[in-house]
C-alpha cells in the first residue's frame, strides 16, 4: 500500500485539485493551488540532485574497477571539485556565488561557456557534412523539402535580398503560410497525445514513473 | 571516358569530410577576420516585436525571461542586449528573470553590461529575479504575486526594498513579456502566462525554435518574433546599434550559399551515380 | 595578468573540443570530461542557492507569514534523495507522485486552454476576405491544417480520398520540415559563428596584451 497504492493517489488528487484550482480560482482553491505550486517548485528543486549524484556514482564505479579510461574520471572529479569548491567560497565570502566578479563566475565564463557553446557549435560543421552526403532529392516529397530549405535558408540571409530583391518575401509568405498550417497541424497532434498521457497518469493508468 | 566522369563522381561522394569541415570553418571565419558587413532587411515580425516595446510610455515593466545557456547564446545574448539598450532607450524599467539554470550568468553579466553603457542603477531602472526551480508553477504564482515565490531578487535583497519594484505585483503590473528561448519554456509562457492572464508575450527564439513558433504569431498569442542571429541583426538595426548579430551576417550569408552548393553537388553525383547503376 | 590567463584557458577549451573534428582523442575527451564535471558541481550550488537556501531558509529565518510550513516540501525533498538506499528508495515515490500529479494537472489545462482552443480558433479563417491574396493565404493555411491533421489519423488506412488528403498533408509536411531545416541550418552556422568570433577576438586581445 505504501509502496503503490498511496503514490497512486497522490498523483490523482493534486492532479484533479490542480485541475479544479483552474475552473474555480477564488478561496479557498486559490490558496490551495498557490500552496500545492509552492510545494512543486520546492520539491522540484531536489530532483536535480539526482542526475548529479548518478554522475558522481557513475565515474566513482569506473575509477575503483578501472575501467577503460577510468583516468578521464580524476578529470570528471577534477572539474567537480573546482566547480564546487569555488562555489562554496564564493558563496561564504560574498553570499552570492553567482555575484559577477567572483571566483565560481570567474570559471563559468573561462570554462563552462567555452565548452558548452563549442560543444554546440561543432553541429555546423556535422550539418554541412550531412547536407553534402545525406540530403538527396529520391522522390517529390523529399524534393519539397529540399527546395523550401534552400529557400529559406537564402531567404533568411542578407545575399538572398542580393540575388532577388523579393526573395525575402517569398520566404516570408512561406513562414507564415504556407508552412504555418503543417506546423500547426503537428503541434496540435502533439498537443493531443499530452492531454491523453496527463490523463493517462492522473487516473492511474499510466504508472511507469513508479518504478 | 563514362568510367572516368562516373568514377570522378563517386569519389566526390566519398569524399573526406574534414575537407567538408575545412571549407566551412574559412567559409565562417575569413568574413569575421576581414570584418565584411551586410545590410540587413528588416522583417515583419521583428517589426512588430519592436513596435510592441517602442509604443510602451516611459516607466512601462519589460520582464525579459532569460530561457537559454551557453549553448545558444551567440543566437540570444545579442537580442538579449538590442532588447536593454531599446528598453533604457525609451527608460523602460526592466526585470529579468531566469528559467534556465546554466544561463542564470550569462543573462545576468549581458543585463549588468548594457546598464553600465546607460548609467542605469539597480534597484530602480532594473534587477534581477533569478531563478526559482518549478516552471510553470513559478509562473503562475507570478499572476497572483511575485512575492509569493520570488521573496528576494537574485542576492536574496527582500522585492520590498527596490524602489522599482514597489508597485509591481503580478501580471497587471507588467506591459511586456520578453522571452529568449531555446527550448520548451516559451511553450509554457505563451500556453500559461498569455492564456491565463493575458499577458503581452514577445519571443526570441533560436533559430531551431522559429519555424514552429509561427503558428503563435498568427493566431496573435504574440506580439512580435525574433527568431535566430538574423532576428538579432534586425532588432539592432531597429534601435541603431549594429552589433554581434551585424558581425555574424556576412559569415551566415555566404556558408548558407556554400551549404546549398554542397546539396547540390551532392546530388548532381547522386544522380549521376543512379543514371550510371541503370545502365544508361 | 588573470583575465590573459581565462582567455588563454577559454581559447585553449575552445580548441580541445574543435579538436574532435579531426577525430576522437584524448585532449577532446580531457575537455569533455571536464564540462561534465563542472556541470555537475556547478548544479549543486545552483540547488543551494536557488532552492534551499532562497526559497526555503531564507523565509524560515525571516518568519514570513506561513514559511513554516515550508519543512513539509523540504522534507518530501529529501525523501526523493532516498532513491540513492534500495531499502528505502520507495520512499522517493511519494515525492515523485507528487511531482508527476502537479506536472499532469498543469499540462492537461495548459495544453487545452493554451495550445488547442487557441490555435483551432486561429484556423477558423474567412475563405473570402474580399481581397484574393488574403483568401488564398487564409485557404492554404485551413488546407494546411486539415491535411496535416488527417495524414496523422491511423484508425483507417490511407486508401481512396483519405489517402489522397494524406498525400496533400504529406507535402504540407515535407514544406514545413524544409523550412526546420533552413532554420536548423541557420541556427548552427550561428553557434559556429559565436565560436570563432570569440578565437578571433581573443587572439586580438592576446595581441594586445603582449
Amino acid at each position: 500500500m505504501l509502496k503503490k497504492q498511496i503514490p497512486l493517489a497522490i498523483t490523482f488528487i493534486t492532479g484533479v485539485i490542480i485541475v479544479i484550482t483552474f475552473f474555480i480560482p477564488h478561496p479557498p482553491f486559490g490558496r490551495l493551488q498557490q500552496d500545492a505550486l509552492t510545494w512543486y517548485s520546492v520539491i522540484f528543486g531536489f530532483t536535480m540532485l539526482l542526475g548529479v549524484d548518478s554522475l558522481v556514482r557513475f565515474h566513482y564505479r569506473k575509477l575503483r574497477r578501472r575501467e577503460k579510461g577510468w583516468w578521464f574520471s580524476i578529470i570528471f572529479y577534477g572539474g567537480f571539485l573546482l566547480s564546487f569548491i569555488t562555489g562554496v567560497v564564493s558563496e561564504v565570502r560574498f553570499g552570492d556565488a553567482f555575484k559577477i566578479g567572483s571566483s565560481f563566475m570567474y570559471f563559468y565564463n573561462t570554462i563552462l561557456i567555452p565548452l558548452q557553446s563549442t560543444m554546440f557549435a561543432l553541429l555546423a560543421f556535422f550539418i554541412a557534412s550531412a547536407s553534402y552526403r545525406a540530403f538527396r532529392a529520391r522522390n517529390i516529397d523529399a524534393t519539397f523539402l529540399l527546395v523550401t530549405a534552400v529557400i529559406v535558408m537564402l531567404g533568411r540571409v542578407p545575399v538572398g535580398y542580393m540575388l532577388w530583391h523579393k526573395l525575402p518575401n517569398l520566404t516570408s509568405w512561406i513562414l507564415n503560410v504556407l508552412q504555418l498550417g503543417p506546423m500547426r497541424g503537428i503541434m496540435i497532434g502533439i498537443a493531443l497525445g499530452t492531454v491523453a498521457m496527463s490523463l493517462r497518469l492522473i487516473l492511474g493508468i499510466e504508472r511507469t514513473y513508479l518504478s | 571516358m563514362n568510367g572516368e566522369n562516373i568514377s570522378f563522381w563517386e569519389k566526390l561522394g566519398k569524399i573526406d569530410r574534414r575537407w567538408i569541415f575545412l571549407i566551412i570553418g574559412l567559409v565562417v571565419f575569413i568574413p569575421i577576420a576581414f570584418g565584411l558587413r551586410m545590410t540587413v532587411h528588416v522583417s515583419p515580425a521583428v517589426k512588430s516585436a519592436y513596435d510592441t516595446i517602442n509604443r510602451l510610455p516611459e516607466g512601462s515593466v519589460v520582464m525579459i525571461s532569460i530561457d537559454y545557456d551557453a549553448a545558444s547564446m551567440p543566437e540570444l545574448q545579442p537580442m538579449l542586449k538590442a532588447i536593454l539598450r531599446h528598453c533604457f532607450d525609451k527608460n523602460l524599467k526592466v526585470i529579468l528573470i531566469n528559467f534556465w539554470p546554466l544561463g542564470l550568468p550569462i543573462g545576468n553579466q549581458g543585463l549588468e553590461e548594457v546598464a553600465r553603457e546607460y548609467g542605469k542603477v539597480y534597484g530602480v531602472d532594473y534587477m534581477n529575479l533569478g531563478y526559482r526551480p518549478g516552471d510553470i508553477a513559478v509562473m503562475l504564482r507570478m499572476g497572483t504575486e511575485i512575492r509569493s515565490v520570488f521573496y528576494g531578487d537574485i542576492k536574496g535583497t527582500p522585492l520590498d526594498s527596490l524602489p522599482m519594484m514597489k508597485n509591481i505585483h503580478n501580471y497587471d503590473d507588467i506591459a511586456v513579456v520578453v522571452g529568449l528561448e531555446a527550448g520548451s519554456m516559451g511553450d509554457y509562457w505563451v500556453q500559461y502566462v498569455n492564456a491565463r492572464f493575458k499577458q503581452d508575450m514577445i519571443l526570441g527564439v533560436t533559430a531551431v525554435m522559429a519555424a514552429g513558433v509561427y503558428p503563435y504569431l498568427q493566431a496573435g498569442q504574440i506580439k512580435g518574433l525574433i527568431g535566430g542571429l538574423k532576428g538579432a541583426a534586425e532588432y539592432e538595426k531597429l534601435v541603431n546599434h549594429p552589433a554581434f548579430g551585424h558581425i555574424g551576417m556576412a559569415s551566415q550569408s555566404w556558408a548558407h550559399v556554400v551549404i546549398i552548393l554542397f546539396i547540390i553537388l551532392g546530388n548532381i553525383g547522386y544522380f549521376m551515380e543512379r543514371r550510371r547503376k541503370r545502365g544508361l | 595578468m588573470i583575465e590573459a590567463l581565462g582567455i588563454w584557458v577559454a581559447a585553449g577549451l575552445t580548441l580541445a573540443i574543435m579538436s574532435f573534428l579531426y577525430g576522437d582523442n584524448p585532449i577532446y575527451k580531457f575537455a569533455e570530461h571536464l564540462y561534465v564535471g563542472y556541470s555537475a558541481g556547478y548544479w549543486l550550488i545552483y540547488t543551494w542557492h536557488f532552492t534551499i537556501k532562497l526559497m526555503v531558509i531564507q523565509p524560515i529565518a525571516e518568519k514570513q507569514p506561513g514559511a513554516i510550513f515550508l519543512v513539509i516540501p523540504l522534507f518530501f525533498g529529501v525523501l526523493m534523495l532516498t532513491r540513492w538506499f534500495p531499502r528505502i528508495a520507495w520512499m522517493s515515490r511519494w515525492s515523485i507522485a507528487f511531482t508527476v500529479g502537479i506536472g499532469a494537472g498543469l499540462t492537461l489545462t495548459g495544453a487545452i486552454h493554451g495550445y488547442i482552443i487557441p490555435q483551432v480558433k486561429a484556423t477558423i479563417l474567412p475563405l473570402w476576405t474580399g481581397n484574393g491574396f488574403s483568401s488564398f493565404n487564409n485557404f492554404v493555411i485551413v488546407i494546411g491544417v486539415l491535411t496535416t491533421l488527417i495524414y496523422f489519423f491511423f484508425s483507417r488506412p490511407h486508401t481512396g480520398v483519405l489517402g489522397k488528403t494524406s498525400k496533400v498533408g504529406i507535402l504540407f509536411i515535407m514544406v514545413a520540415f524544409g523550412a526546420s531545416f533552413g532554420y536548423t541550418v541557420m541556427a548552427r552556422i550561428s553557434l559556429l559563428i559565436g565560436r570563432l568570433d570569440f578565437l578571433w577576438s581573443s587572439i586580438l586581445k592576446l595581441v594586445h596584451f603582449f
